[in-house]
C-alpha cells in the first residue's frame, strides 16, 4: 500500500459534532477531515475539546448530534469494539497494559485466536513477528511489561492496535513520557507507518512536534475548530496564537537577566534512598540552592527527581545523606518533617496536585490553607478561623488569577491550570525562601503556563531559590539558570544554562543508563 | 471526562432521598400486597404507631437516640477514611463502663456527680476499645474492618463472662447485674417534663435524647469548624495530601477511632443508665450495625444522621406496633421494610440520580 492519492475518500470525516457535559459545551459544530495516509495533528489547550472529539471517534462518548464517516462510509460508533471493527486504534497517554503479563499476552488479551493458550500464543507470535518486521516496531515479546522501558511499552501499544487491524491510529500525547531521542525514534516509526498507508491522528500540545511530523493540523479552542490548515501554510507562532487566541511568549526572554546567585539557602549532601523493593532511587545526590536562582532538574520521569523533591520537602526520609537549611542540620535519624520545612521557609508545589496539592472534595478555601492549617493565622485554640481563611483565599485567587473566583467551589471543579495556580498562590503567599516545584505545568494550558512561568521568575527575582523538576525540557530551558540532569537516581551532569543544548541534555538524560544496567545485573 | 452526575444541592440533598424512600415504600407495598395485606392500612398503622400518640412518639425518639449515637460513630470514622463496624462492641464496653461506675460508686456519690462520671467513664471505655483496632491499623496495617468485627466478639464474650461471673446478681437466673439504685438512674423524659409541670406518659425516653442532639452538634463543629476536624477529614479524603500538609496520619487514625468509640459508647447511657438500670448482656441488640445504615443514608452528616435515625426509630416503634395490631404480621416484615430502605436509600442511593438529572434538565435547559 502506498499513500492514498488526492480524491480518494478521507480516512475520517466528522461533521458538525456537538457534545455537551452539563453546562460545558465540549464540542461545538466540530468538523474534522483527515486525508487517508497522512499524519494529522490535533492541538489545543486543556479543555479545548480535542480529547472529547477523539473519545467520540473511538466510541467512549456518543456525540449529541453530528455524523461520522470512516473511509467514505457513514459509521455509527457506540463503543470501542465498533471503533476497532472500523479499523480505528487508539494509544492512550496512560498505557493500557497489564504489567504482570508478557508483552505477547498483552497483545493477545481480548483477541485470543484460540482458547488453548499455547496455540494462541504461537499464532499471535507469528503474526506479530511479521508485523514487527514490516513496521520496525521492535518489542521483546517475552518480557513482562513491567520490565520494559517506557519507549518499548509505547511501541507495544501501537503494535497492539495494529494487530487488531487498525488503519487509523489515534495517539494521545505520545511523547509526554519520552526522552528527546526516544521521541525521534517514535517519529521515524510513525513516518514508516504513514508510508505503509496508515492514517495517524496525533493529539499533542507540543507545537514543534506538529511541525516536525504532521501533514495537516487542526487547532481547537473552547470546543470549536479555530484553524484547519496544511502544515506548509502555518508556523509555530501562528499555531500558538490560534491555540490561545492571543500572542504568547513561552521561551526564554531574549533580555533575560543572568542569575545573580546569592547566599547559600539549602545544601544537600550524598542523599541516598532505596525503595521498599530494594531499588536504588537516589544514589549519592548532592546539590545546593542559592538565593536568586532557578535550578532545573531535567530527566525522564521516574529517574529519582520525585524522590529528591520529596526528600527536600520532608516527605521522604533518605537512608543516608545530610541536609542543611537556614542553619538547621538534618540527618536520616532526625530528618526534616513537612511542617518543619514550612517553618524553615521551604514551600513545596507537589508534582501531583490531585493527590497531594489539594484535597479534591474540599472547598477552595479549605484547600487553600493545606499545610498551614495550624498557623495561628488560621487556628484559634483549635477552631478554624474561617473568615481569615476565606479572605486569604480571595486574595490568592485575585493575585494568581484563579478562575472562577469562587472560594466555595469544590477544588475538584477547577480546571488543571486553575488548580495549579491556587496551589502556587498558597505556597507563594508565605513568601518562601526556597520553593520546590514539581511539574508545575503538567496538564496546564498555555495561557496558564505563561502566567506560572512569570510567577516563578518573579519569586527568583525577589531573592528566593527555586528548584524546578520538570519532564518538559522546553520548560527547563525557558526558566532555569542552572540545569542538573538525573538518570537512574544519580546526577549525571550539571550545566549552566548557557551550555545547555537539547542534544547534550538528551545524552545526559539517558547517559547513565548503561551504567545502572550494569549495576542492576 | 466522564464526570459524576452533579445535581443542584437541593435536588441532591432533599429530592433524591425522598425519591429513594418512595421507591422503598413502593416495593414494600408490592411485597405487602403479595402476602395479602393492604399496604395503605399497614403504612398508616406504622405511621400512627410511631408518631400517633405521645407514648408512641416517645418510644420512637428513644430508639432514635441510640441510632444517633451509633450513626455518628460510623460517620466520624468514615470521614477519616475508616470503616468502623465495631460500634456494637464499643457500645457494649460503654455499657460496661456505666455498670462498673454505678455498681461501685452508686451508693457513695450523689446523682449530680455520679451521672457525669458514668458518661465520662462510658466514653473512655468506648474510646479505649476502638483505639486498639485504630492503633493496629495505623502501625501494623491490620484492616480496621476485620479487627473491629473481632473486637465485637471479644466485647460480647467479656461482657457475658462478667455477667455470669463476678457481676452476676446472686439468686438471679438471667445473666445480669443487680439494679444500680436511684442515684444511677438517668432521669426519664416523663420526670423531666414533670419538673416543669407537664404530664407525659412513662416511657424509656430519657435525658440521653438531649445528649444525642448535643453529640450531633459537637460532631458537626468538630468535623467542619475545628482544626483537628480539618486534619481528620484531610486524612480521610487524601492521605497523601495529609502527609504533604504535615498531618500525621497515624495519630489521626487513632484519634478518629477513639472519638468514634466514645460516641458509640453513649448507647450505654441511653440503654443501661436510662432504661434498664442494671447491666445486662444484649442491650445493644444490633444497634451498632444499624448505625452503619443510618450513617450511610444520612450521608455521613449529623443532620442527615439525625433524620435517618428518626426514620429507623419510627420503623422500630411502628413495626412493633404493627406486629401487635395486625394478624399474621410479624416483626420480620418490619425487617424486610428496613432492608428495602437500606437498599434503596443506602446501597442504591445514586440509582435514581441520572433520571432525576434528566428530568431537571428538561425542565430547566442549560443556558448555551
Amino acid at each position: 500500500m502506498t499513500a492514498t492519492t488526492a480524491g480518494a475518500a478521507p480516512a475520517v470525516a466528522m461533521r458538525a459534532i456537538e457534545k455537551r457535559f452539563g453546562a460545558v459545551h465540549a464540542n461545538q459544530a466540530v468538523d474534522l477531515t483527515v486525508a487517508a495516509g497522512t499524519v494529522h495533528g490535533i492541538v489545543g489547550e486543556n479543555g479545548a475539546g480535542k480529547s472529547t472529539l477523539m473519545s467520540i471517534l473511538y466510541g467512549f462518548y456518543q456525540a449529541d448530534s453530528g455524523a461520522i464517516e470512516v473511509e467514505g462510509k457513514p459509521a455509527i460508533i457506540r463503543n470501542s469494539h465498533d471503533a476497532i471493527a472500523l479499523g480505528i486504534g487508539m494509544v492512550h497517554q496512560h498505557f493500557m497494559l497489564v504489567e504482570t503479563f508478557s508483552a505477547l499476552d498483552n497483545v493477545m488479551l481480548g483477541a485470543e485466536p484460540s482458547w488453548f493458550l499455547p496455540r494462541a500464543r504461537a499464532t499471535v507470535r507469528a503474526r506479530l513477528d511479521a508485523l514487527m518486521h514490516d513496521t520496525g516496531l521492535i518489542v521483546d515479546l517475552d518480557k513482562k511489561v513491567a520490565e520494559l522501558p517506557v519507549g518499548e511499552r509505547q511501541r507495544l501499544e501501537i503494535l497492539k492496535a495494529l494487530y487488531r487491524g487498525a488503519r487509523i491510529l489515534i495517539l494521545d500525547e505520545p511523547t509526554a513520557v519520552l526522552t528527546p531521542q526516544e521521541t525521534e525514534q517514535l517519529f521515524v516509526t510513525l513516518r514508516t507507518l504513514r508510508e505503509r498507508g496508515t492514517t495517524i491522528l496525533l493529539i499533542t500540545h507540543k507545537l514543534k512536534e506538529i511541525l516536525a511530523l504532521c501533514d495537516a493540523v487542526t487547532v481547537m479552542r473552547g470546543g470549536a475548530v479555530v484553524l484547519d490548515t496544511r502544515i506548509a501554510d502555518t508556523s509555530l507562532d501562528g499555531l500558538a496564537q490560534a491555540m490561545v487566541g492571543r500572542e504568547v511568549h513561552l521561551g526564554r526572554a531574549a533580555d533575560a537577566k543572568p542569575a545573580r546567585a546569592g547566599e547559600l539557602l539549602l545544601q544537600a549532601e550524598g542523599l541516598q534512598w532505596r525503595d521498599p523493593f530494594g531499588v536504588l532511587r537516589l544514589a549519592d545526590v548532592s546539590l545546593s540552592l542559592r538565593a536568586g536562582e532557578i535550578v532545573g532538574i531535567a530527566g525522564v520521569s521516574g529517574n529519582g527527581q520525585s524522590e529528591l523533591l520529596d526528600a527536600l520537602a520532608g516527605l521522604l526520609v533518605p537512608q543516608a545523606g545530610t541536609l542543611a537549611v537556614e542553619g538547621a542540620q538534618f540527618a536520616p535519624a532526625h530528618w526534616l518533617r513537612p511542617d518543619r520545612a514550612r517553618e524553615l521557609h521551604i514551600a513545596h508545589v507537589p508534582e501531583d496536585r490531585h493527590r497531594r496539592g489539594l484535597v479534591l472534595p474540599f472547598a477552595a478555601w479549605e484547600s487553600a490553607v493545606l499545610g498551614y492549617q495550624q498557623r495561628p493565622r488560621y487556628d484559634h485554640l483549635g477552631w478554624l478561623r474561617q473568615p481569615v481563611m476565606q479572605t486569604d483565599t480571595a486574595t490568592m485567587m485575585e493575585r494568581y488569577d484563579v478562575r472562577p473566583r469562587d472560594i466555595k467551589l469544590k477544588s475538584a471543579n477547577f480546571s488543571g491550570g486553575n488548580q495549579q495556580k491556587l496551589v502556587l498562590a498558597r505556597e507563594a503567599l508565605t513568601e518562601p525562601r526556597v520553593l520546590l516545584v514539581g511539574q508545575p505545568t503538567r496538564g496546564v494550558d498555555i495561557g496558564a503556563i505563561e502566567f506560572i512561568h512569570g510567577r516563578l521568575r518573579a519569586l527568583r527575582d525577589g531573592g528566593g531559590a527555586v528548584l524546578l523538576v520538570s519532564s518538559e525540557l522546553d520548560e527547563i530551558l525557558a526558566l532555569a539558570d542552572r540545569v542538573i540532569v538525573m538518570c537512574g537516581g544519580r546526577i549525571t551532569g550539571e550545566l549552566p544554562i548557557e551550555q545547555c543544548t537539547l542534544q547534550k541534555l538528551g545524552l545526559l538524560m539517558s547517559g547513565a543508563e548503561s551504567d545502572t544496567a550494569a549495576k542492576a545485573a | 471526562m466522564s464526570r459524576p452526575i452533579e445535581l443542584p444541592r437541593w435536588l441532591d440533598l432533599v429530592v433524591l432521598p425522598m425519591v429513594n424512600l418512595a421507591m422503598a415504600f413502593a416495593v414494600s407495598a408490592v411485597v405487602l400486597v403479595a402476602i395479602g395485606q393492604d399496604p395503605v392500612q399497614v403504612l398508616a398503622l406504622l405511621a400512627k404507631g410511631a408518631f400517633g400518640s405521645r407514648s408512641g412518639l416517645s418510644y420512637t425518639l428513644y430508639y432514635t437516640t441510640t441510632f444517633v449515637f451509633t450513626g455518628l460513630a460510623v460517620a466520624v470514622a468514615f470521614h477519616a477514611g475508616l470503616f468502623n463496624i465495631g460500634g456494637e462492641g464499643q457500645a457494649m464496653m460503654g455499657g460496661l463502663g456505666v455498670g462498673l461506675v454505678a455498681l461501685g460508686l452508686g451508693n457513695a456519690l450523689p446523682a449530680w456527680l455520679l451521672l457525669p462520671l458514668m458518661v465520662l467513664v462510658a466514653m473512655v471505655f468506648g474510646m479505649a476499645w476502638a483505639a486498639v483496632p485504630g492503633a493496629l491499623q495505623a502501625w501494623r496495617g491490620s484492616h480496621i474492618v476485620i479487627t473491629t468485627i473481632m473486637f465485637n466478639f471479644i466485647a460480647s464474650a467479656l461482657l457475658i463472662y462478667l455477667l455470669v461471673g463476678p457481676l452476676k446478681e446472686a439468686g438471679n437466673m438471667t445473666p445480669e447485674s443487680r439494679p444500680f439504685g436511684a442515684a444511677a438512674q438517668v432521669p426519664g423524659m416523663h420526670q423531666m417534663l414533670a419538673w416543669i409541670g407537664l404530664e407525659w406518659p412513662r416511657t424509656p425516653l430519657n435525658f440521653s435524647v438531649l445528649l444525642a442532639i448535643a453529640a450531633a452538634v459537637a460532631v458537626y463543629l468538630l468535623l467542619w469548624r475545628s482544626q483537628p476536624g480539618y486534619a481528620l477529614r484531610t486524612v480521610g479524603h487524601a492521605p497523601d495530601a495529609a502527609a504533604y500538609a504535615g498531618i500525621r496520619p497515624r495519630a489521626q487514625i487513632v484519634t478518629a477511632m477513639a472519638i468514634s468509640g466514645a460516641l458509640a459508647a453513649l448507647v450505654g447511657i441511653n440503654e443501661i443508665a436510662g432504661v434498664h438500670n442494671r447491666l445486662m448482656a444484649d442491650f445493644v441488640a444490633g444497634a451498632g450495625f444499624t448505625g452503619i445504615a443510618v450513617s450511610l443514608i444520612g450521608r455521613n452528616h449529623p443532620v442527615g444522621i439525625v433524620l435517618a435515625a428518626l426514620l429507623f426509630g419510627a420503623l422500630y416503634q411502628g413495626g412493633a406496633e404493627l406486629a401487635f395490631e395486625i394478624q399474621g404480621f410479624s416483626r420480620d416484615m418490619v425487617f424486610t421494610l428496613q432492608g428495602l430502605i437500606v437498599l434503596f436509600a443506602g446501597a442504591m442511593a445514586q440509582v435514581a440520580a441520572p433520571a432525576l438529572a434528566r428530568a431537571y434538565r428538561s425542565v430547566r435547559p442549560v443556558p448555551a
